[in-house]
């Protein structure tokens, strides 16, 4: 029976011929992630044996450095757990730095045709990487590393076929915000891109728009194999056996919807909601914002941090306004020192902070207050989400959250660009 | 109403997309789960937790719990919610009701078959939902008898403690 890239990667984990919506999926995990959130005392349990501590991995993202003794509490228990059971792959505070989701991209983690699972809902940002991938809970995480498996209810799938290339100016979010805004919420529903366009997304593309697939409350988010990613699986993970999963051809669809990059916009995402809530930056422009941060496990990568600093570079910040930035790990934080984008961005009155959860999740080095208003390039804008419940939060592309910082107000970025887009 | 399978309660009505920060908000993240069930809805219903009683029903709408893994099913079983019944559920929020051993179910149409204060009463041994104003009684869609077994039997937790695999719990509710 011919299966979608979802239904044969959870029918190999789970050792079945076929997988098919309405099954449930009792699946081996190949790579769990802990981050250090699962390690607070409220959710946390000593773990007395462990499936298998080479198919583990920590990575301390969401306080990081420790802003509280409870955070430094919980990361003294990470360690204690990683030196107990001898699990190599702990990234700490410092070089090996980052959020789990983009430590996972860096280092190859994520291996395309097999299933990993953390504790945080962003997960299927290694969707990018042909793997299922899926946020789950703090329990699943336990059950997960002591029983060696997880389970999953298989949903329908929905199919994204990608046409031409994206202009200047547009970027991978701005795709996020287009299918949030037409087709809503994919609740238990498998999202899988694919067709002639896919090519044209850079890795770091693909892993904002798989890392958004939690917004769309997809069961997985999952891209097909190509030549890029196999020489990207084979430079940074080389001696990883990888199993590319294409979808079977006659396999079947809720629906197959064909998207034309080349006919998008810049977008954002009016507070309090991501999906259904998407308008041309045109229509809120000259909105006032207090704060534009870019940075998350969807919008700190090197790719962003480029697109800040080509942005901003020779102008300033606008008085009153505060530029966030905030890369996905040490090693995107140093690259991005090497490039010039971390001298660029301070230079023109950015913030460039260490890698972390952050501001994204309303924590440290960017919280907002009452009142105040938030453009992000990050993964959420639900109310209270960064700061305060009165403060209102809009999403938009990296693009569009810099050439903001630089008027205080929403502003469309197509200027920045050859070949404006506006 | 008979057997520890049929419960019923006041009902509590919330709309499409109530999402996981609503009912855990962020600056809750870090403090004990007793305090973190005292903060359910705090940003958009602070009166839910006035006036609720032990047992109350919530029903929501379409995709109920979106949003992140954080433990917000455990906040609405330890605020006392008797259970929850919606259009649609969130994956992820469903694992967690799971786990949590939190009653969390799917039932097509119940976000117009009842109005709030009414008495919604559920039975999972014969899967239905009935409203006692209206006497309507809807199908509730039942869950894989893995899922269930773990949801009613507390979660996965005290499951993973009898396996010996990990440390029993000797602090609060968990």
């Amino acid at each position: 029976m011919p299966m979608t890239i979802t239904e044969k990667i959870l029918a190999r984990a789970g050792g079945e011929a076929t997988m098919r919506p309405g099954d449930l999926a009792v699946v081996d995990v190949e790579t769990a992630v802990l981050m250090d959130m699962t390690f607070l005392p409220e959710g946390w349990r000593e773990v007395l044996k462990l499936h298998d501590p080479s198919k583990v991995v920590i990575a301390f993202d969401h306080l990081v450095p420790a802003p509280t003794v409870q955070a430094a509490t919980a990361h003294a228990t990470g360690r204690k757990f990683a030196a107990r059971f001898g699990i190599e792959r702990l990234h700490d505070v410092g070089l090996d730095q980052g959020i789990a989701h983009a430590v996972v991209a860096d280092r190859g983690y994520a291996i395309p045709g097999t299933v990993l699972v953390n504790g945080d809902s962003h997960t299927c940002a290694a969707g990018a990487f042909n793997c299922a991938a899926r946020g789950v809970g703090g329990p699943d995480m336990l059950y997960a590393i002591t029983m060696g498996k997880a389970w999953f209810r298989v949903g329908e799938t929905i199919r994204y076929d990608f046409t031409g290339a994206l202009r200047p100016g547009v970027s991978a979010k701005d795709i996020f915000l287009y299918i949030a805004g037409t087709h809503g919420a994919h609740v238990n529903q498998n999202v899988e891109y694919g067709g002639p366009g896919m090519g044209t997304l850079s890795m770091n593309g693909r892993r904002t728009l798989a890392t958004m697939g939690a917004e769309l409350s997809a069961e997985f988010t999952i891209f097909e194999p190509d030549d890029l990613l196999n020489d990207y699986m084979r430079q940074v993970n080389p001696l990883t056996v990888t199993h590319p999963t294409m979808p079977d051809p006659d396999c079947v669809y809720r629906e197959r919807r064909t998207i034309d990059l080349g006919t998008l916009e810049p977008l954002v995402a009016l507070p309090d909601a991501v999906v259904n809530n998407s308008v041309p930056v045109g229509q809120v422009e000259g909105q006032h914002i207090d704060q534009a941060f870019v940075g998350s496990c969807a919008n700190g990568t090197l790719d962003d941090l480029a697109v800040v600093a080509h942005v901003v570079k020779g102008r300033r910040v606008a008085k009153g306004t505060r530029l966030i930035v905030t890369p996905g790990t040490q090693t995107i934080y140093l690259a991005a020192l090497k490039a010039g984008y971390v001298e660029t961005i301070t230079a023109a009155g950015g913030i460039v902070t260490p890698a972390t959860c952050g501001a994204c999740v309303g924590g440290h080095l960017g919280a907002i207050g009452p009142d105040e208003v938030c453009l992000t390039a990050s993964t959420r804008n639900f109310k209270g989400r960064m700061g305060d419940p009165s403060a209102r939060i809009y999403m938009g592309s990296p693009a569009t959250c810099a050439a903001s910082a630089l008027t205080g107000v929403i502003t469309h970025p197509g200027s920045f660009f050859a070949g404006d887009v506006a | 109403m008979s057997g520890s399978n049929a419960l019923g309660g006041k009902v509590w009505k919330f709309g499409d997309n109530i999402n996981t920060d609503l009912m855990l908000p962020g600056p809750w993240l870090y403090r004990s789960a007793e305090e973190q069930a005292k903060a359910v809805f705090i940003n958009n219903r602070p009166e839910f937790l006035r006036e609720m009683q032990p047992g109350d029903v919530i029903i929501g709408g379409f995709n109920y719990g979106m949003g992140s893994s954080r433990p917000a099913a455990r906040s609405l079983r330890n605020a006392g919610v008797g259970f929850l019944l919606a259009e649609a559920l969130n994956g992820l929020f469903l694992r967690n009701c799971v786990n949590f051993g939190f009653r969390a179910f799917e039932c097509p149409g119940v976000s117009t078959a009842f109005d709030e204060g009414d008495r919604a009463e559920l039975s999972i041994d014969d899967w239905t939902a009935t409203n006692t104003r209206t006497g309507q009684t809807l199908a509730v869609t039942p869950i894989p008898s893995m899922l269930l077994e773990m949801m009613l039997g507390g979660g996965v937790l005290p499951m993973l403690e009898a396996k010996g695999l990990i440390a029993r719990h000797q602090a609060q509710a968990g």
